[in-house]
């Protein structure tokens, strides 16, 4: 082996290795650009349960509050559309909630802590539309068997009255039941002391 | 004035970067309407990047003042609206120039070898266009700005394990807010513009090393004469310059004709629900992106499943780059190609059209269906390519344009 050979080789092993070397402190550059868009400490900080009175709520009708600025439904149900829940099964691709963290499962069918009212968050689960409320039982465009439920526009995903998904829409899960609590006819959306 | 002139040139390639790059570069001395919409292209950056600087001026990037401070230079702005619409036209122009120049190079095989970087820095700079638009979108803060950010950021939580913290972190908030806002505002008029210039640079420096093509798809530099210059090349300055002027001219006609009559083109170019303010608990009836972006959304809308149509759309797009290493055919141009190629480039710009129409209307269960059947025709023009131009006759070009 010459002397210059030997150099080359040497050379190269040094230039690998303050090339890694710097390589890396590039994570480490990179962290405060990155971090920076965190949601800030002010950001994490909103976001405080609100109250709604429920007792003006007539049934089959639907009222939306804003939680952490998104839509939060209220919902009292008919007699017959709590009656009629279990025949729509069959469309419906998880009835029991089993893929997602459901707070009140095996409480009542209104999936909420109310046999009469559901609490739904009000934001699709593919893309974060906020699905429209049809109550009626007739066709629609989207479904000739339509049993009244929700649908969103934008990617024509449905749902049925207490917001489980149907099978074959993209949305892939039920609508979110966000904690709430009910102490008479004060709805309180965003705490739940018995879950926490 | 000869000393002001020889002092600069000097110190600076003048004389040497006019010639190479204008005066003495060669270019198909014939070509046709289809090789214009690259001149056009870089028409309408220029008018972006001048009608943007001054809407950066009056705009405030916050949530309480982005909508309102938009209704101010309409309003209030001496000349604000038309800085406005020049600059929403411009997005819309920009596009469709894009698109009829990337259409040419399907046509006339303007990616194949030696121009294969030539396409990817041209798919790049569509790319960078695409995320350019969806930012710059968002930034009236309407309902339509709101909803469309809305369901774009969504798709990053479709990606599993780390979706969800993706969308809080491009969000900057669990929610669209003024952060999402203030930061779309950086990079729309900083970050990307930075990257479009500089890959229209590179998009320029590759097609200069290598030559423009023609619709014959031939290969000019094989006729060159004693000084080595293409037989069948003009000079770039000043034929092609004051032949590109006269398609400037009727492209400004028509861009003005949208800008001072019809700047909201129905819905299509600015939709109607954005003159509303942003509404955090009410998506409008019906959502759809602008027309640029609505072939995608059909594709997105056509698979039921929430990952499966975040994949289709970014496929579609993805599978652009590779069509250097697709078309497998021994002649460049539509011309000399066989039918399958011709019945299949048809079928392609059908399916593409029809998926943008589709994408702008709301869904029905037949809609849904064209949807799913377009998506597949625009998937197979690109599977199948390899085996269709390998395996069709073509007919032999000329040896001379």
């Amino acid at each position: 082996m010459t002397e210059s050979t030997k150099n080359n080789k040497r050379r190269k092993v040094l230039i690998g290795m303050t090339a890694a070397f710097g390589a890396a402190g590039i994570p480490f550059a990179a962290t405060p650009f990155i971090a920076a868009w965190n949601p800030s400490a002010k950001a994490k900080a909103l976001g405080a349960a609100v109250k709604v009175d429920i007792s003006k709520i007539e049934e089959g009708q639907i009222v939306q509050v804003a939680w952490r600025k998104q839509p939060v439904f209220v919902l009292r149900h008919t007699k017959s559309s709590i009656s009629n829940l279990p025949s729509v099964e069959t469309k419906l691709a998880d009835p029991n909630s089993l893929s997602i963290d459901e707070p009140y499962r095996d409480l009542y069918p209104t999936r909420s802590k109310s046999d009469e009212f559901s609490i739904l968050a009000g934001v699709c689960t593919h893309l974060g539309c906020s699905p429209k409320y049809h109550p009626e039982v007739e066709p629609k465009p989207w479904d000739a068997t339509w049993t009244g439920g929700f649908f969103c526009p934008c990617h024509g995903s449905m749902f049925d009255i207490v917001g489980r998904v149907f099978k074959g829409v993209p949305a892939p899960t039920n609508l979110k039941v966000p904690p709430h609590n009910f102490q008479g006819s004060i709805l309180t959306i965003g705490e739940d002391k018995e879950i926490t | 004035m000869n000393t002001v002139f020889k002092w600069f040139n000097d110190r600076l390639p003048i004389v040497n970067t006019f010639e190479r790059h204008l005066s003495k570069h060669p270019v198909p001395k014939k070509v046709n309407f289809w090789y214009l919409f690259g001149a056009l292209a870089s028409v309408v950056l220029i008018i972006q990047i001048i009608s943007g600087i001054w809407l950066m001026m009056p705009y405030q990037n916050t949530e309480e003042g982005a909508f309102s401070s938009i209704e101010f230079i309409m309003r209030d702005v001496d000349y604000g609206w038309v800085i406005r619409y020049m600059h929403t036209t411009g997005a819309s122009m920009f596009f469709a120039v894009v698109y009829l120049h990337m259409f040419r190079g399907l046509l006339y095989g303007s990616y194949k070898k030696p121009r294969e970087l030539v396409w990817i820095f041209g798919m790049t700079i569509y790319l960078v266009m695409m995320a350019e638009g969806f930012l710059g979108y968002v930034l009236p803060y309407g309902q339509m700005s709101y909803w469309g950010a809305q369901v774009i950021i969504s798709l990053f939580g479709a990606i599993p394990y780390i979706g969800e913290s993706l969308e809080v972190w491009v969000r900057g908030d669990y929610y669209i807010s003024g952060s999402t806002v203030s930061r779309f505002f950086a990079l729309h008029v900083v970050a990307l513009p930075l990257m479009l210039i500089a890959l229209v640079f590179m998009h320029l420096v590759a097609l200069h090393e290598v030559g423009a093509g023609n619709p014959e798809g031939i290969d000019i530099e094989e006729h060159l004469d004693e000084d080595g210059v293409p037989l069948d090349s003009v000079p770039f300055f000043p034929y092609k310059v004051l032949n590109a002027l006269v398609g400037i001219g009727v492209f400004m006609t028509v861009f003005s004709i949208i800008m001072f009559f019809f700047p909201e083109a129905g819905g299509y170019f600015i939709e109607k629900a954005n003159f509303e303010e942003a509404n955090p608990l009410s998506t409008p009836e019906h959502i759809a992106p602008v027309w640029y972006y609505s072939p995608y959304y059909a594709m997105l809308r056509a698979v039921p499943d929430k990952l499966g149509g975040l994949i289709v759309m970014a496929g579609a797009i993805a599978i652009l780059f590779v069509v250097p290493w697709l078309d497998r055919s021994k002649v460049n141009s539509i011309r000399y190609k066989g039918i399958f190629s011709k019945i299949a480039i048809s079928l392609f710009a059908i399916s593409f059209l029809t998926l943008g129409y589709l994408g702008t209307v709301p869904v029905t269960e037949l809609r849904t269906l064209m949807s799913v059947i377009c998506t597949a025709i625009y998937f197979l023009f690109f599977f199948l390519m390899p085996i269709y131009t390998s395996l069709e006759s073509t007919k032999q070009p000329p040896e001379r344009l």
